[in-house]
């Protein structure tokens, strides 16, 4: 079943053309990791799927990008709303500095949910979902800028959690930790997928072969392959997919 | 030659260390003798001459120009840092207004004082005159600090608050704001510093009678008005000294409040 | 949707607020300007400026105030040559000699001059430094000389701070550069650290004379304040600063007039100091 569809999508920053004439179609509950060298536009086509390339002066999107047959440009006009179902989880943990609690509070507080026993509720089933609830349970009201890295990063996607969205934006979650987190933070994937759709950009190829169902090679802007992690990492169809895989350039 | 610039470095740093202290117990030993209850009497009469009710009409004046100018020095900055397009003409223009109007020399804000507040709005010699000529002078020292502040958080904290859903405002009172409130609050207090030292921006707005201010167009004198008009008056030398100790330790206690505070927020900061 | 208006409406007071200090600066230029052009119109500003003789209680009245704009100037210069090199030199002090203990007395102590109230630097002057001066060079002791010194340290903290920062600024590899040439600790911070920091010492120093130029309260106390040119530096003075305090307690008409002029012949001095600064001040983040 299909939850995104990208139809002829092209983005601008200024007169940089930066993705050019995108299509893809990304299914429900699986992973698709998007990969390239760095400035191919992974990243940036990323962003554009929660809108967070709003941000950007002069960036210019057009084609369609259709969640669940509604484009997320023309009819999802309130961008907190399309954030609110296209949650994101980025490269460096970045909590706020505030208690784990607050942390995975803040989003369901921003959608005005304030009652105290349902936050309770939310904070712990996602902190259960991202796996660190055992770790943290006893430290709610601590500052969550004391965790490791790892654990910062499963807080981020906790919080990412708590607003209950049907996608998650992964941009390169893992850069930033150390080998046992990566690897608790790839598991955590397997079992989120059950129920998100998630998407998720990587610098690493092993960890797109580890996780992903599908897989995009990105270069230069233009998408050159889109198809099953398995099928393009043993066979590849471009030329510059296989050079970038093993390892010719990149 | 080496030696030679050696020692005048030295000397230069010494002189300057001898200068501040000389002044600062010289001020201490002829005044702290000179401080007496008498001082301090809620009225002030000739013979008394209280420090008093310059006390409480510095402190009203604190309160009400950090009410004034704070807001809106900080929402100066939210909207330069947060909103505005970094090279936009709006920004440069009030980029160099807030510069220019650090520059001004109090007597020029006195002299507008007057003529604007004083005479034009017919605020008379009044608290709030003194007031809204002290907001503007501070206004350049608050939204520098606080812009300051507002650039040194890392933009992923705010990309996080926006991949949430949250609008600008949330984003900046739940999460900027907090982190920048101790930055924020140590301008405040260099403000304040300001404010408790200055005369000439008051003299021709604030007026100089030595009585608690009744209202806000009540005209009063704060403390460092009083020690300028005791100066020059040159019968109350002891009471000048006493006067000068009170203002050097509200400024001492300023100061150290201040390094307090920010050397908190860089243990905090991230 | 309300949210979206509740962002809009914020937005609206933020902007709001960014244009007050705009509106102020339009407010302070449009009186002070419209208080003095008329008078320096009417009264000629060559006549203004350039005038020897403030006697507004002459008849007809006399207004120049060529004696106050020399005044400010001597005295400025004055405050330069007591606080440029000793603010300098304590700054390198502080940046390239002093040890970490030293360092934690002396910052503070340079941030408590800063702070301390104007009112109290001036009444010091006039109790102490007023009395010596009288003794060693005749007259009232209200002079030149005691306003320089008195600006000169009043102008310490600001040249000290930028200058200090300026000197840190410079990257190390220049003075290790210089070391490993063989030159000595001394010679490579005079020939090359201090040249490199040469436009934040400007800028310092710029900053300085705006405070010395501005400075009213203090310089009252101690610079007599007669309104005659300048007859030398053991001789009282009037500034620009001072010449509005003194005489506006009493002054009406055109003698007001008169002293809203010399604020807008002092507002346009600060201006252009104002501009320079800023021109040094994008030359040395460069």
């Amino acid at each position: 079943m299909i939850k995104i569809s990208v139809k002829n999508l092209n983005l601008y920053y200024g007169k940089f053309h930066a993705l050019k004439d995108i299509n893809m179609d990304i299914n429900k509950n699986e992973i698709t990791a998007f990969i390239g060298p760095s400035g191919c536009g992974k990243s940036s086509f990323l962003r554009t799927l929660n809108r967070m390339n709003d941000l950007v002066e002069d960036c210019k999107i057009e084609g369609e990008i259709l969640l669940d047959d509604k484009d997320i440009i023309k009819d999802i006009i309130d961008v907190n709303i399309l954030r609110k179902r296209v949650g994101m989880v980025f490269q460096k943990p970045n909590p706020f500095p505030m208690s784990i609690y607050d942390n995975i509070a803040y989003g369901p507080r921003t959608h005005n949910i304030n009652k105290k026993s349902i936050l309770d509720d939310i904070v712990e089933e996602s902190l259960k979902k991202a796996a660190i609830w055992d770790e943290v349970k006893d430290d709610l009201k601590k500052s969550a800028l004391r965790l490791s890295g790892g654990q910062m990063q499963r807080i981020c996607i906790a919080r990412a959690l708590a607003v209950r969205p049907e996608v998650i934006l992964l941009d390169e979650p893992t850069s930033a930790l150390d080998p046992i987190s990566t690897s608790k933070i790839e598991d955590l994937l397997g079992d989120l997928k059950k129920e998100f759709t998630i998407i998720m950009v990587t610098h690493n190829m092993q960890q797109a072969t580890r996780t992903s169902d599908k897989t995009a090679f990105f270069l230069n802007g233009e998408l050159i392959e889109f198809n099953d992690t398995e099928t393009l990492f043993s066979i590849p169809s471009k030329k510059s997919t296989e050079d970038y895989i093993t390892g010719r350039f990149g | 030659m080496n030696k030679f610039i050696n020692i005048a470095i030295k000397l230069a740093a010494l002189l300057t260390f001898s200068i501040f202290f000389f002044i600062v117990s010289y001020i201490f030993i002829k005044g702290v003798p000179n401080l007496s209850f008498k001082l301090f009497s809620l009225e002030y009469t000739s013979e008394n001459v209280s420090l008093l009710p310059s006390i409480i009409n510095t402190v009203l004046i604190i309160v009400l120009t950090l009410l004034v100018a704070t807001p809106i020095g900080v929402f100066t900055s939210f909207y330069l840092v947060e909103y505005a397009n970094r090279r936009s003409k709006l920004v440069s223009l009030i980029r160099i207004t807030t510069q220019t109007l650090a520059a001004i020399p109090s007597i020029v804000y006195g002299l507008f004082g007057m003529l604007f507040f004083v005479i034009d709005l017919g605020f008379k010699y009044s608290l709030l005159a003194g007031t809204l000529t002290l907001s503007i002078m501070i206004l350049p020292i608050i939204i520098n600090t606080t812009e300051e502040a507002l650039l040194s958080v890392a933009n992923n904290l705010r990309e996080a608050s926006f991949a949430l859903g949250a609008g600008k405002v949330r984003t900046i009172f739940k999460v900027i704001f907090p982190i920048c409130i101790n930055s924020i609050l140590a301008g405040v207090i260099l403000s304040i510093g300001r404010i408790v030292g200055e005369t000439a921006a008051l003299i021709f707005t604030l007026g100089t009678v030595p009585k608690i201010v009744t209202g806000l167009f009540s005209s009063g004198r704060t403390l460092a008005l009083h020690m300028y008009l005791l100066s020059t008056e040159a019968v109350h030398v002891e009471q000048s000294y006493a006067t000068g100790v009170v203002l050097l330790i509200v400024i001492f206690m300023i100061n150290s409040l201040s390094t307090y505070i920010s050397k908190r927020f860089g243990r905090l900061g991230r | 949707m309300k949210g979206k208006r509740f962002e809009k409406f914020m937005k609206g007071i933020f902007i709001l607020s960014s244009l007050v200090s705009i509106v102020s600066i339009v407010l302070i230029c449009v009186f002070i300007f419209k208080g003095g052009i008329p008078f320096i119109k009417e009264y000629g500003l060559k006549n203004f400026l350039f005038g020897r003789e403030w006697k507004p209680s002459n008849s007809p009245p006399i207004y120049g105030i060529l004696p106050m704009i020399l005044g400010s100037f001597y005295v400025t210069i004055g405050a330069v040559l007591v606080g440029v090199p000793i603010g300098v030199m304590t700054a390198t002090y502080m940046s390239y000699f002093s040890g970490k203990r030293i360092y934690s007395i002396l910052k503070p102590s340079i941030n408590l001059m800063a702070g301390i109230p104007s009112i109290v630097y001036g009444f010091f002057f006039l109790t102490v430094v007023v009395p010596i001066v009288r003794d060693v060079f005749g007259g009232t002791g209200m002079n030149f000389i005691t306003a320089s010194i008195l600006l000169g340290v009043m102008i310490l903290p600001t040249i000290i701070g930028i200058s200090e920062s300026a000197l840190k600024a410079v990257p190390k590899e220049y003075y290790e550069g210089s070391i490993a040439l063989g030159a000595s600790h001394e010679s490579s911070i005079i020939k090359v650290v201090i040249p490199a920091a040469k436009s934040g010492i400007m800028a310092s120093i710029i900053l300085g004379v705006g405070r010395a130029i501005g400075e009213t309260m203090a310089l009252i106390l101690v610079a007599g304040n007669q309104a005659r040119m300048p007859k030398g530096i053991t001789k009282g003075f009037r500034s620009l600063t001072t010449n509005i305090v003194m005489d506006m307690s009493y002054a009406s008409g055109t003698h007001r007039e008169a002293l809203i002029a010399t604020a807008v012949v002092l507002f346009i001095f600060i201006l252009i100091i104002n501009g320079i600064f800023s021109i040094v001040k994008r030359r040395s983040l460069r």
